[in-house]
């Protein structure tokens, strides 16, 4: 559901005449934004690991007599239709998306990037094929493709987790496809021809590095959109089956309550746009320093 | 000019192709029995399993069965639903319309948020960038079912304006075709004004200011074009995600539609109509991607040659 | 009557990232007659683009523009309004950039862009713009200019597309017309003809402002030049005293740097006329030996029948212009590209025709210098990685060996840690060069090596080579399409047209008296610095 950007194809024109920069470049100034963002990823990675450090109660413990109670000191999110604490739930929630989303973030980088790199490096009869291949998988919008791997399978954990890499592979697989073939091309594989390097050093020495250096920052991009879509399905309940505390289970779950307690759909719901954006903001300002870098 | 066209809807084919041919071997190559497995949790009963090898044609050569697959989707026949004991074609044709009404309408929102917002903020003075592509970034991360709650919470339960629910009247339309357009509309139009920032800077846009034309007149007749580029590049993606999206956007709203069609289909194991569903989507990526490919041409004399 | 641009202590600066703001132009005043033609001379960074940029109100988004005084026809334009601006721009001065190719709307044709000044200052009526339009392509030399309207800037030849961006700035008949660097990136005999053009527009009343970084390209056309460095005017004066008798040092130097006939055999950075180590060209032993190339690509024969050989220690020439087939050459010489008949021998070794594997061991013999160095780094490696990858050495030798390599080309051990990225385009050059000797290779093929940088770099680079040449015997195939640059350097020179030697032989004699129409033309297309 949500789309990380793909990278953008460069002008093909570069500005020739002489040019001042006008745009002031910018410095390695303090970013209050990003600081945020980082002291959110710190809070989920604790969350993930160690939610009982957070929060001393039991996410599945019921108790009727406080159904959906507003937030308050005692119930900072306030609570659900049975009473139990939307904020340990949230905390608690973390593992399950967290989780959902980095293992299959994993598999599809490394299912695509496989595929990509192999398509890139090989002759061109192989290229087209694969590309091909890749081409047929991104003809299947994400969700959908994921539903199509989950009607084959059962609804869960691990379903989901397979469903969300095989939707999100041919995603890496292109770029990677890309990057190869530009590495591959470029001035300075040409160069180290001419020093006699064999096809094998080339290609560990000059493309690998260089195809793969930006992947940890795709990876960290995209597994904003893994967690979100993660979540969408569990919404659609494709995810953890309830009473598992993932965020889109809960807030499917509490929807039908949205009117006389909004806070048990909407913290969740919060809580996972706050995680997303923090990942997609620092995402996008280490690909920055990254082409900055170039 | 007609060369690379054909190249195009030729691919666009061989995609559409590729794609009917992995459905069938996912089909045909799931592990264990195809019967089995077609059935999994579904309703199991000896008419179904009848109709599953029947519908497959177990019982011939395996090229035949696949011809003759092909054959029938290249005439709409999708096969029959395993539940609901109809046809495939007549389920999806009763439920596309409001699909396509929330989805078009959807597409408009979009397009003039983006431009305008593109237009207005680029080139601007930083804070006022800043603060627009703060606001983008948080719509652009957050699940298209956030905003869909939200907007219900606030404009349906608080002031309550629109329905809740349902697909009665043009004012049901309207919040299921904002939660899906706002997503779509920000991501988009921080590619155009990443776009009109890149044409601005430019010579070419020197060129054009230095013959005295207005601000306005250098972005609407230059630089909106190039910045389309990018935005036409990202259709497919675009597409992909307007599609997905609508299923859970619908779901949230309680509208009828392909979404209801899909998700129901999917827990129930109602294999023939998941697969026709995204099948259909995709022949719609196809179409419309191959569409965006061709409206590259148009914007862009450059690539017209070979 | 009063001069059309009068410019008084003109200031431009650009707000800077971390290191404070930019002061591209640092109060600087002149004057432009009516009716004359005025060069503004300088190297990049200088402030001349910007300067003439600041007339039309165009120096940046970001630009602070202030002067005592910036009067254009008589108008002062401090205080103006961008609606005053946008009345001035196209009417009082029309602007040429370089290369139309990107200075025109690629998404608009030719006419759309022409039409478009017509419309947004009304000149003319809608029903006869077409007219308009063709009659101001004729009057730039255009030939079937109703066609060229309907065509899009990349349709269109270099030359061509340059006389449309230049009909567009003359749409609206401004008294004023500023050129910034309008030749640059062309071929030498349309930049003739593109000279030719702006003085005709000259001697039919135009304004001329020109800025170029190429002294030589001006000389014959500007009735006074501004030298410009730092933001600041160093000299300016009448263009036969500036060349005849420069008065400050950076005049005489950027004139020393100039690569010409008359420099061939001296140091070019040196205003001191100082001589080059003689060269020691051994012609009995013959180091690379290309027979009978030919290279398709397509239905184009991009490379025709080229023979030639290199001796040890010696430099040949390979002069042409763009899509003459030089770089095919160089990329088959360096064994990238196979080609299609003929046969390519390093030494006594065979170097076409056989697989890489065959070639490896020898690569490092025949090394190569491009025209843009950074894109042949890696961009992960710095400096010391970079100029010892083609070293087979190990820890402190390999240390040792590339410090040496560094210092031999005017860089040093300062340089190790730094990333290319972060030097100027003359720093990237000696890396490169310092990585190309490394191996110590019997031939250097050199692309282009100094196209892309300014004069006075240009003249360091080249007195570089020349030492390095003399100093270890390597022999260098030396492409480039400036018959200065090669005139200079060269021993012997092959001219090359349409993928065919036209000529070929020792550049003294090729120069002097050419055999070849094609070679004729190219020397009487070269602009010289008269005086």
């Amino acid at each position: 559901m949500s789309i990380a950007l793909p990278e953008q194809a460069t002008s093909p024109v570069a500005a020739l005449a002489p040019h001042p920069d006008p745009a002031p470049s910018r410095g390695r100034r303090f970013a209050p934004g990003l600081a945020a963002a980082g002291v959110v990823l710190l809070l989920v990675a604790v969350a993930t690991v160690a939610p009982r450090l957070l929060t001393g109660t039991d996410p599945l413990a019921a108790d009727p007599f406080h159904a959906l109670e507003g937030p308050s000191g005692a119930h900072w999110f306030g609570t659900d239709q049975l009473g139990r604490d939307v904020f340990t739930r949230v905390v608690h929630g973390a593992r399950y998306s967290l989780s959902i989303g980095v293992i299959s973030t994993l598999l599809s980088v490394l299912s695509g990037g496989i595929l990509g790199l192999v398509a890139g490096l090989s002759p061109r009869a192989v290229d087209e094929v694969l590309s091909r291949a890749l081409d047929v998988l991104s003809a299947f919008p994400e969700v959908l493709l994921a539903l199509l791997f989950i009607a084959f399978t059962e609804p869960g954990t691990p379903s989901l987790i397979m469903a969300i890499a095989l939707a999100f592979a041919p995603r890496y697989g292109r770029i990677v496809r890309a990057q190869t073939l530009l590495v591959r091309r470029s001035g300075y594989v040409e160069q180290a021809v001419t020093f006699g390097l064999s096809r094998t050093r080339l290609v560990w020495r000059h493309i690998l590095p260089n195809v793969l250096g930006p992947l940890p920052i795709l990876a960290t991009i995209g597994l904003g959109s893994a967690i979100v879509n993660a979540s969408a399905l569990s919404f659609l309940g494709m995810g953890p089956q309830p009473p598992s505390p993932e965020w889109g289970a809960m807030l499917s779950e509490s929807r039908n309550y949205l009117r006389v307690a909004w806070w048990a759909a909407i913290l969740p719901g919060a809580t996972l746009t706050i995680t997303v954006i923090s990942l997609t903001a620092v995402g996008r300002r280490l690909q920055r320093r990254f082409e900055g870098r170039r | 000019m007609l060369k690379p066209i054909l190249r195009r809807l030729g691919s666009g084919a061989v995609v559409l192709w590729a794609a009917a041919s992995a459905a069938y071997l996912a089909l045909r190559l799931a592990p264990g029995d195809t019967v089995d497995t077609l059935v999994g949790d579904g309703p199991d009963t000896p008419q179904i399993r009848a109709q599953i090898a029947r519908d497959l044609g177990l019982d011939r050569p395996a090229v035949v069965q696949y011809v003759d697959y092909l054959w029938r989707l290249l005439h709409g026949d999708f096969g029959r639903s395993y539940v609901l004991q109809r046809p495939v074609v007549d389920i999806i044709g009763s439920q596309v319309w409001p699909t396509v009404k929330l989805t078009l309408l959807a597409t408009a929102f979009s397009a003039v948020i983006a431009v305008g917002l593109a237009i207005v903020t680029a080139g601007r003075a930083r804070w006022l960038r800043g603060l627009v592509s703060g606001i983008e970034l948080s719509i652009v991360s957050a699940p298209g079912f956030l905003i869909g709650i939200l907007l219900l919470s606030v404009f349906s339960f608080q002031l309550g304006w629109f329905p809740v629910s349902g697909d009665r009247d043009a004012s049901a339309l309207v919040l299921p075709a904002v939660a899906l357009a706002l997503p779509i509309g920000g991501l988009l139009s921080q590619v155009i004004r990443e776009g009109l920032e890149r044409a601005l800077d430019e010579p070419f846009a020197v060129t054009a200011r230095a013959r005295g034309l207005t601000r306005s007149a250098l972005l609407w007749r230059h630089a909106l074009r190039h910045a389309l580029l990018p935005a036409v590049t990202l259709a497919g993606t675009l597409i992909g995600f307007l599609l997905s999206a609508a299923v859970i956007v619908e779901r949230v709203f309680g509208r009828p539609g392909l979404g209801e069609v899909a998700t129901e289909a999917v827990n129930n194991k109602d294999i023939p109509v998941v697969l026709a569903v995204v099948m259909l989507a995709a022949a719609i990526y196809v179409v419309l991607s191959t569409l965006a490919d061709l409206a590259y041409l148009l914007i862009d004399p450059r690539l017209r040659k070979g | 009557m009063a001069a059309l641009v009068t410019v008084n202590d003109l200031h431009v600066t650009f707000p800077g990232g971390g290191t404070g703001p930019v002061h591209a132009v640092r109060g600087i005043s002149f004057t432009v007659e009516r009716g004359e033609c005025v060069a503004i001379v300088g190297e990049s960074g200088s402030g001349k683009s910007v300067t003439a940029r600041s007339l039309v109100g165009l120096a940046g988004p970001f630009a602070e523009v202030r002067a005592a005084a910036l009067e254009v026809d008589g108008r002062d334009t401090g205080g103006y309004t961008d609606r005053d601006w946008r009345r001035l721009r196209g009417r009082v001065a029309g602007l040429v950039l370089q290369d139309a190719l990107v200075s025109l709307d690629p998404l608009n044709t030719v006419g759309q862009e022409i039409g478009e000044v017509l419309r947004t200052h009304r000149v003319g009526v809608a029903a006869t713009r077409d007219a308009q339009v063709t009659a101001l392509l004729d009057a730039v030399h255009v030939p079937e200019p109703a066609e060229r309207a309907r065509q899009y800037p990349h349709q269109l030849s270099g030359g061509l597309r340059q006389r449309a961006l230049i009909a567009s700035a003359i749409a609206a008949d401004p008294p004023l017309l500023i050129a910034d660097e309008p030749t640059t990136a062309l071929d030498v005999t349309v930049q003739a003809s593109l000279l030719r053009l702006l003085a005709e527009r000259r001697a039919a009343g135009s304004t001329l402002l020109l800025v170029s970084h190429d002294l030589a390209v001006v000389a014959g056309i500007a009735d006074r030049v501004l030298v410009m460095r730092d933001g600041l005017i160093v000299e300016q004066g009448p263009t036969q005293r500036i060349l005849t008798a420069p008065e400050h040092d950076y005049t005489r130097m950027l004139l020393a740097a100039v690569p010409t006939a008359a420099s061939r055999g001296h140091r070019l950075s040196s205003t001191t006329r100082s001589p080059l180590p003689a060269p020691a060209v051994d012609p009995s032993r013959t180091v690379l030996r290309a027979d009978g190339l030919h290279k398709h690509f397509g239905t184009r024969h991009a490379v025709n029948d080229v023979t030639f050989t290199l001796a040890r220690g010696e430099i040949l020439g390979v002069v042409g212009e763009s899509g003459s087939g030089k770089t095919t050459v160089a990329r088959i010489a360096l064994g990238l590209l196979e080609p299609d008949g003929g046969t390519v021998h390093l030494g006594q070794t065979r170097w076409t025709g056989v697989p890489e594997r065959r070639r490896r061991p020898d690569r490092r013999r025949l090394q190569v210098v491009s025209q843009d160095p950074l894109s042949s780094f890696d961009p992960r490696y710095t400096v010391e990685k970079l100029v010892a990858e083609p070293l087979d050495l190990r820890g402190a030798a390999r240390r040792d060996r590339v410090v040496e390599l560094l210092e031999r080309v005017g860089l040093g051990a300062a340089h190790l840690r730094r990333h290319p990225r972060e030097l100027s385009g003359g720093q990237r050059q000696r890396v490169a060069i310092a990585r190309a000797v490394g191996p110590r290779p019997d031939v250097l093929v050199c692309d282009e090596p100094v196209s892309a940088l300014d004069v006075s770099v240009q003249a360091q680079v080249l007195d570089l080579l020349a030492d390095l040449r003399a100093a270890d015997g390597t022999a260098l195939l030396f492409i480039s399409h400036d018959l200065g640059v090669i005139h200079h350097l060269a021993d012997r020179v092959l001219v090359m047209h349409d993928g065919r030697v036209v000529e070929q032989g020792p550049v003294e004699d090729v120069f002097a008296r050419p055999e070849h129409q094609y070679t004729a033309t190219l020397l009487a297309a070269l602009p010289v610095l008269t005086g």
